[in-house]
């Protein structure tokens, strides 16, 4: 499961159109399924499944008709693969007498994606499946698309939600027509350069404009009930090489870490101490872990 | 803030609001209030009445049956007002494309009624706070897509109403952008201007004052979002949400 994490107008769709090979690029080549992108669209087009961002549906045939119509355009049989659908379509089959025009914006997604899996593609591409959609019906959403990455078919999937990020195997992240970086969100966020520190406390719009005077402080985001702040890793300098040799050396293994810690609280102490001299009283601030939006964040102001 | 008299005046009432389309009852007796400089997170699934709630709030379709005031005005017999004090403004309808920034300015304080020396000097102002004054004479559709949203918000409240209503307004928006906007709106409240505001982002829930959330057709919930994720047991509204829907 591969996903291309970005705003609106970064140009996830565009890559996408490339891909299922349905623009052509002005240069650079690219392959999927093994198959040329340019020469060699026919192929690609039966091999694979698209759900565009927009409604890709036929509204005034029913559901039973947009199904047999998408089964048919790929000489497909919807017996012999209603297995792969049967998971998502079974919650729609009770409305199959139903234009498809008039389902709900969910019956809509299901219908649309169990007509991109009806010939058996081997590579699904999902356009911004979940855009507008609440954050329940999204989770349910990614369920569905994880049984189907179980019965081993390759999802390409893209999405302007950080969050949802964490659910690929893989993931670029996106930004005017550039991918900032490309890896699993895991090293993505093992990779990631400065300190974060949350920051939460009683007025909290006040507390980040303080925040943005301090010197140390590169950036200052508001991240719901917090804020987040990167402090350069300069302060920790050599901190990198040290980590390497953490685990051949035994003892001083805990000594590192100690320097390390004893580091952050010099940070956080400085901080602290600056909010005061500012009027800020009651903060707390801990070091946390980056989410998928800081990598974005830290990576974008970088460029 | 909050200790001010004027601060406390309620921006909307709503009493047993309801609308039924046919059989179907899409807003079932919701009640509650907004108050003055507020900012209003109203959640809910996909499906739950938000959208219909929140065209009976701006007078835009009439309710069966239940009270609710806007702004002072009766939603239900004085839409015409209630329309003339609200800003409003949602991913979906902004700016015009095809118009110049000073234009859209010019063509929404029209809209609102305001009269030609004030939408100049209003469009002069909004645009130095924005540090946009270099781009007054561009097309809107040539701008990035979060300048758009910070425009369109200055826009929905350039004739200083009451309350503006935002409908997803951060859909799809950068994460930067989505900051820098909620930053505006901030600034928007502290000026007492109320934000009504829906949104799919739970962070963005954490931002609102008070929080309600929609469950079909009626409120399931009203709180600020400290107290439902105490009342919850969880650590994040994205959890409340969850907790709440699965039911």
């Amino acid at each position: 499961m591969f996903g291309i994490i970005g705003p609106d107008g970064a140009g996830k769709t565009t890559l996408f159109r490339i891909l299922t090979s349905l623009l052509i690029p002005d240069s650079g080549e690219a392959t999927v399924l093994g198959l040329d992108v340019v020469k060699e669209f026919k192929k690609i087009r039966e091999r694979i499944g698209y759900m565009p961002g927009k409604f890709s549906l036929y509204g005034d045939l029913t559901v039973d008709e947009n199904l047999s119509f998408f089964a048919s355009i790929f000489k497909a049989n919807i017996k012999e693969n209603y297995h792969l659908i049967e998971d998502i379509f079974k919650d729609i089959a009770p409305f199959g007498k139903r234009k498809a025009r008039d389902l709900s914006g969910g019956m809509k997604q299901k219908l649309a994606l169990s007509c991109a899996l009806i010939h058996k593609p081997d590579i699904l591409f999902l356009d911004e499946p979940t855009t507008g959609v609440d954050p329940v019906s999204r989770r349910e959403f990614w369920q569905m698309l994880e049984r189907l990455k179980k019965q081993g078919i390759t999802i390409v999937v893209s999405t302007s939600y950080m969050d949802e990020a964490l659910l690929c195997s893989r993931i670029a992240l996106f930004k005017e027509g550039s991918i900032l970086s490309y890896n699993t969100p895991k090293e993505m966020v093992s990779s990631f350069e400065n300190t974060l520190l949350a920051v939460s406390g009683e007025n909290m719009p006040e507390l980040l404009k303080m925040l943005r005077k301090i010197s140390i402080v590169k950036s200052a985001y508001s991240f719901g009930a917090q804020h987040h702040i990167t402090v350069e890793r300069e302060e920790n300098k050599g901190e990198s090489d040290k980590v390497e040799n953490r685990e051949n050396v035994g003892n001083g293994n805990n000594i590192e870490k100690t320097n390390r810690e004893i580091k952050l609280q010099a940070v956080i102490a400085n901080v602290t101490q600056q909010l005061q001299q500012m009027g800020a009283s009651s903060f707390t601030i801990k070091e946390i872990e980056p989410t998928i939006e800081d990598c974005y964040l830290e990576l974008s102001s970088v460029k | 803030m909050n200790s001010k008299e004027s601060q406390n005046r309620n921006i909307i009432e709503v009493e047993s609001l309801t609308k039924k389309f046919g059989s179907f009852t899409a807003v079932n007796s919701i009640s509650f209030n907004v108050k003055k400089g507020e900012i209003f997170g109203f959640l809910g699934a996909n499906g739950a009445g938000k959208t219909t709630a929140i065209k009976m709030l701006c007078g835009l379709l009439k309710p069966t049956s239940g009270q609710g005031t806007v702004a002072g005005y009766n939603i239900a017999t004085s839409p015409e007002m209630v329309k003339r004090n609200i800003g409003y403004m949602s991913q979906r309808f902004s700016l015009y494309q095809d118009l110049k920034v000073w234009e859209n300015f010019r063509l929404f304080g029209g809209i609102y009624g305001m009269k030609s020396r004030d939408i100049e000097s209003v469009t002069a102002k909004m645009l130095k706070d924005l540090g946009f004054e270099k781009e007054r004479n561009t097309v809107v559709e040539s701008l990035p897509a979060g300048w758009k949203q910070k425009l369109a918000f200055s826009v929905a409240i350039m004739h200083n109403p009451a309350i503006v209503f935002l409908d997803e307004p951060t859909g799809g928006v950068a994460p930067e952008a989505r900051r820098q906007f909620w930053e505006l709106i901030y600034l928007a409240s502290q000026k007492g201007i109320t934000v009504f505001v829906t949104t799919h982002y739970m962070d963005e829930a954490e931002y609102c004052n008070r929080v309600t959330i929609m469950k079909d057709g009626a409120i399931e919930v009203i709180d600020t979002p400290q107290n439902l994720k105490s009342n919850y047991g969880v650590n994040s509204m994205d959890e409340v949400f969850y907790e709440l829907a699965k039911v």
